[in-house]
């Protein structure tokens, strides 16, 4: 098992603390009482774990694929399960982007946030432990047991603080994750019964045949399509987004889509690669339909939310893009573009929460002409916008790039119909822009004062700074991002090589069981159900 | 050797004895609860010093081993819990308070002789000993018009059927292989379940009666109406410990037929899918949760007979396993429906509303429960239903198990319906619910119990492998 990883060298367990300080605060704040206290304690229990975090960045060794920062304990030894944990190229940087996020959570919670302010400490901080933990879980059961566990206190952000159609938003994400993620744990028991071990990187070394591994790869599969959310089963993601509060909203976008794509990268591709070149194109397919669709649902959306909810459709269909395209542009791509995202529609959602609790409207038709009162927030608007539809300069023009330098690479007709995804993110984001910013074509833009008799509490003030701090620190990523990403790149470098070493290593199988006769019939029949199933 | 190895069952029945004394004076209801916590505490005790003890008494038909006894220790604990989560006995007729602890010790008694019975016609009267203290105790209920008495009567009635064919199947098993101790039959069995269709009827029927006490479709009729018509503490009982009693024994006859895969096990298979199936789409749409949870007991027996079907040390370990945490995930369920409701009625969806404002405990127990049941982790559902895949998968059942998944996607809509009403509904200002202190301690034992153990299982799952290993 050592030969996979490097142990921990620094002085205090560090992944161990991520996981253990949000429970225990959230543990602490049972006890609290006064909406202040609360508020301050979750704030600083975020920022202490972004602070114990940073260490990751700061001593991550770039020149190993090897896990690092690992801890391990012996848990369940009638199972041979053990607790280990550690990250890896793949891995650290949506850990770090956890940690740096759910701060921006609970400032953007602040005054959104009105009612059982404990609970709502307590569920979020749950959620951020459960988020890191499914990040540094080195063991298929602790991974699945965080991927599981997140999803009680997900639910209960969107069911209890959502919108209008909270109950039946929340039912639709519990289920259609619960359902997705449950052919996880049946692949996870298979890959245990055949192998013994529950140990990912050991999962990753052995060998499985052809028809084993086309089964691994659709239980899986399923489960983090829908997490992505890709076509076609992204239809619980718009409703989760809308009803969600803005911190549900934030969680979603920046960190819970990522979990789709990590999983494609930490299990389908090492675990089962013969079975992953066999359904490229299908999901190559499935990505370019998820940008398309993605950016056309956008594109006739008049609530805002919605309408950057379903670009995250198309936003992630990159991702997938990315990852399918099986070469090094296109997998370091679509892991930088799961971080931008996570920057970036973080941020608009930010945004959206900002507007929403002075105009108690997400409609865009209630919400133009903002540049005349809001200076300040249509600037960073723009900023976040212009980073959302790929502009040169800002962090996802980087990502998307890469993403498309891969799939022109291997694939030119791939990359030519996703661009037509970008075009269609700058045809949405432009719009809107438009018409918050400048728009009063339909004769709405009467704020505050005009439209409602109880002036004040709606009156259109400026970004305040707690506002302006959560958005800033944002922008910073996305020009640090957009203008230098070589370092981000460079984490990735090993990882990525080492992934695709393996994805080659175990692709080269499958000819081989081609030309046997006996699993041929096999193979024909999964190709079969395959193309039936699309 | 009969001192110490009786000792549980000695204890109980001093319990059931003083209890029966307490009956023919009069006592108030505090000094008979406490009587019976004191009593079925010490029973308790020594059953877990009888843990790992092993003998067999009465000419061999009543042997105790680890699995006997493991099993007693959580039968007997289910008991405790009853006792401790029904304070008050606010649903049954006051003068009848003496007699319903006696009845319930008198239940948990036969499902203790059950647990170490080894021979056709003791497996027999230990079952039927603890039915007529059922039969006797599901009518005791205050008010609700006749809801009672129709459970009462279902009960009696389906109960007496289920014995009927158990016997009927035992007399075939007598016929075909001449003796009625389990040891001798597991000799035989196999052979004549490969050859002789009989032996295949013979032994589910045998079940038949199990069936019925799990709540296993196709005898799973009397479940929804006893459950709604009993008593809320009395439902706590019958949805648990008799379940548990059925397991074990369900296990002794699996593993009589024979650890290969033959006809017997598509047969359980069989019944698995339909109850699951069955249980967990008719629990979709029902508004009182008693019915509800009826239901989803029904599914459950599915799951745990997947567990059993297996045969081999990984299956059955899990399903001991698996029917101990659903005794404590069920218990913390009836213990928020018990409290909710202070003068014995019927829970509704409705009656949930603002749960998590007029009690956060009671509102948390029920989340950490219902998630449990549905098999979220990190609780002890989880660990449960992750062992009986487990299992299956290790055997080769694929299709069985994804049906199994499927059917927990669905049986995650109603428990999340319960959770959304406690902590989403809108609030209709109904007071606060103050809690004794007892009752906190028990909401906090339920969440720390259900987590604790669902995290770190390993002392409890060992105990489960050490126990089905006398099986095999």
């Amino acid at each position: 098992m050592e030969n996979y990883l490097i142990l921990n060298t620094l002085n205090f367990p560090i992944l161990s603390l991520l996981l253990i300080i949000p429970v225990v605060g959230a543990i602490v704040a049972m006890f609290l009482r006064g909406e202040t206290l609360l508020k301050y304690w979750a704030l600083a229990v975020t920022l202490v774990t972004t602070l114990v975090s940073l260490p990751l960045w700061t001593n991550f060794d770039k020149t190993t694929a090897k896990y690092q920062f690992v801890e391990l304990r012996h848990w369940f030894p009638a199972l041979k399960l053990d607790f280990v944990i550690g990250v890896d190229g793949i891995s650290v940087l949506l850990v770090l982007l956890t940690t740096l996020v759910m701060p921006l959570c609970v400032l953007c919670s602040w005054t959104y946030i009105k009612t059982r302010w404990k609970e709502f400490v307590i569920v979020t901080l749950l959620m951020e432990t459960a988020m890191l933990g499914v990040f540094v879980s080195l063991n298929t059961v602790l991974f699945y047991i965080f991927w599981e566990g997140m999803l009680v206190p997900m639910y209960l952000i969107i069911a209890i603080w959502g919108g209008a159609r909270k109950d039946y938003a929340s039912i639709k994400f519990f289920l259609y994750t619960f359902t997705g993620s449950i052919f996880l744990l049946v692949a996870i028991i298979a890959m245990f019964i055949k192998t013994g071990t529950f140990f990912i990187p050991e999962l990753m070394d052995h060998s499985y045949s052809f028809a084993f591994q086309m089964w691994v790869f659709l239980a899986c599969a399923i489960g983090f399509a829908i997490k992505m959310p890709m076509f076609p089963f992204h239809t619980w993601l718009p409703a989760a987004h809308v009803e969600a509060p803005v911190a549900g909203s934030v969680i979603l976008a920046s960190i819970l889509l990522k979990m789709g794509g990590y999983g494609f990268l930490r299990f389908c591709l090492p675990m089962a690669p013969a079975a992953t070149v066999y359904c490229m194109p299908y999901l190559l397919a499935l990505s370019l339909i998820s940008i398309v669709v993605g950016g056309y649902l956008a594109l006739g959306q008049s609530d805002i939310k919605k309408l950057i909810a379903y670009s995250s459709v198309g936003h992630m269909g990159f991702v997938t893009l990315g990852i399918f395209l099986l070469n090094d542009a296109g997998i370091k791509g679509a892991m930088l573009q799961m971080l931008n995202h996570g920057v970036t529609t973080g941020a608009l959602f930010i945004l959206i929460g900002i507007i929403y609790e002075r105009t108690h409207s997400r409609e865009l038709s209630d919400n133009n002409k903002l540049g005349m009162f809001m200076p300040i927030y249509v600037t960073f608007l723009g900023i976040f916008s212009l980073s959302s539809l790929a502009f040169p300069g800002t962090n996802s023009f980087v990502g998307e790039f890469l993403v498309l330098f891969g799939a022109f690479q291997d694939f030119p007709l791939v990359g030519a119909i996703s661009i037509l995804g970008a075009i269609l993110a700058a045809a949405y984001m432009l719009r809107m822009l438009q018409k918050m910013v400048w728009d009063d074509s339909d004769g709405h833009a009467h704020h505050g004062h005009d439209d409602h008799g109880d002036g004040e509490s709606h009156a259109l003030f400026d970004c305040n700074a707690r506002e302006f701090i959560q958005l800033a620190f944002l922008t910073i990523f996305v020009f640090w991002i957009g203008l230098h990403p070589t370092p981000l790149l460079d984490m990735m470098d090993s990882s990525v090589a080492h992934l695709l070493h393996q994805i080659d290593a175990g692709s080269v199988m499958p000819e081989a069981v081609e030309h046997g006769s006996t699993h041929h019939a096999l193979l024909e029949n999964a190709g079969t159900w395959i193309k039936n199933l699309f | 050797m009969l001192n110490t190895v009786f000792m549980p069952e000695m204890a109980l029945m001093l319990t059931v004895m003083v209890l029966f004394f307490m009956t023919l004076g009069k006592f108030r209801t505090s000094t008979v609860q406490a009587t019976s916590l004191i009593l079925a505490a010490v029973t308790l005790v020594v059953t877990f010093a009888s843990l790992g003890t092993k003998g067999s008494m009465f000419y061999d038909v009543y042997q105790i081993d680890a699995l006997s006894q493991l099993f007693k220790v959580v039968i007997v604990f289910g008991l405790f819990l009853v006792y401790f989560l029904g304070t008050g006995l606010n649903g049954i007729q006051e003068r009848l308070h003496t007699e319903y602890n006696m009845f319930l010790a008198i239940s948990a008694l036969g499902l203790m002789f059950l647990s170490s019975s080894v021979e056709l016609l003791t497996i027999l009267l230990s079952l039927e000993i603890s039915s007529y203290a059922l039969y006797v105790v599901i009518p005791f209920r205050r008010g609700q018009g006749r809801l009672h008495v129709e459970a009462g009567i279902k009960y009696i009635l389906f109960g007496a059927a289920s014995t009927g064919l158990t016997l009927y199947g035992m007399s075939y098993i007598f016929g075909l292989a001449h003796t009625t101790y389990l040891n001798e039959l597991a000799e035989k069995m196999p052979a004549l379940v490969a050859t002789q269709p009989l032996a295949i009827i013979a032994i589910v029927l045998v079940m038949t009666a199990f069936f019925y006490k799990l709540a296993m479709f196709p005898m799973h009729f009397w479940t929804p109406d006893v459950y709604q018509g009993a008593a809320n503490e009395t439902t706590s009982f019958v949805a648990t410990l008799p379940k548990v009693g059925a397991v074990l024994l369900l296990l002794r006859f699996v593993a009589v037929a024979g650890v290969d895969v033959s006809q017997v096990t598509w047969v359980l298979a069989t019944i698995a899918v339909l109850s699951m199936t069955l249980g967990n789409f008719s629990a979709l749409v029902q508004t009182d949760l008693k019915r509800l949870l009826a239901y989803s007991s029904i599914a459950h027996a599915g799951y745990v007979m997947i567990g059993i079907l297996t045969a081999d040390e990984m299956g059955m370990a899990a399903a001991v396993f698996y029917v101990i945490g659903y005794l404590l995930m069920n218990l913390g369920a009836f213990f928020v429906i018990y409290n909710i409701s202070p003068k014995g009625e019927n829970v509704t969806f409705d009656d949930l509303k603002g749960l998590s404002r007029r009690s956060p405990l009671l509102a948390l127990t029920l989340l950490v429960s219902v998630f449990g049941m549905a098999g979220i982790p990190p609780t002890i559902g989880f660990i449960g239903k992750f062992m009986i895949f487990a299992g299956a998968i290790h055997k080769g059942f694929y299709a069985l198990v994804i049906i199994a998944v499927m059917n927990a996607a669905v049986a995650a809509f109603y428990y999340l319906k319960m959770v959304r009403a406690a902590y989403c509904a809108a609030d209709d200002d109904r007071e606060v619910i103050s809690l004794p202190f007892g009752a906190k301690i028990m909401g906090a034992f339920f969440i720390v119990a259900i987590i604790l153990i669902g995290s770190l299982p390993q002392s409890i799952l060992s105990a489960a492998k050490a126990a089905v290993l006398t099986l095999l």
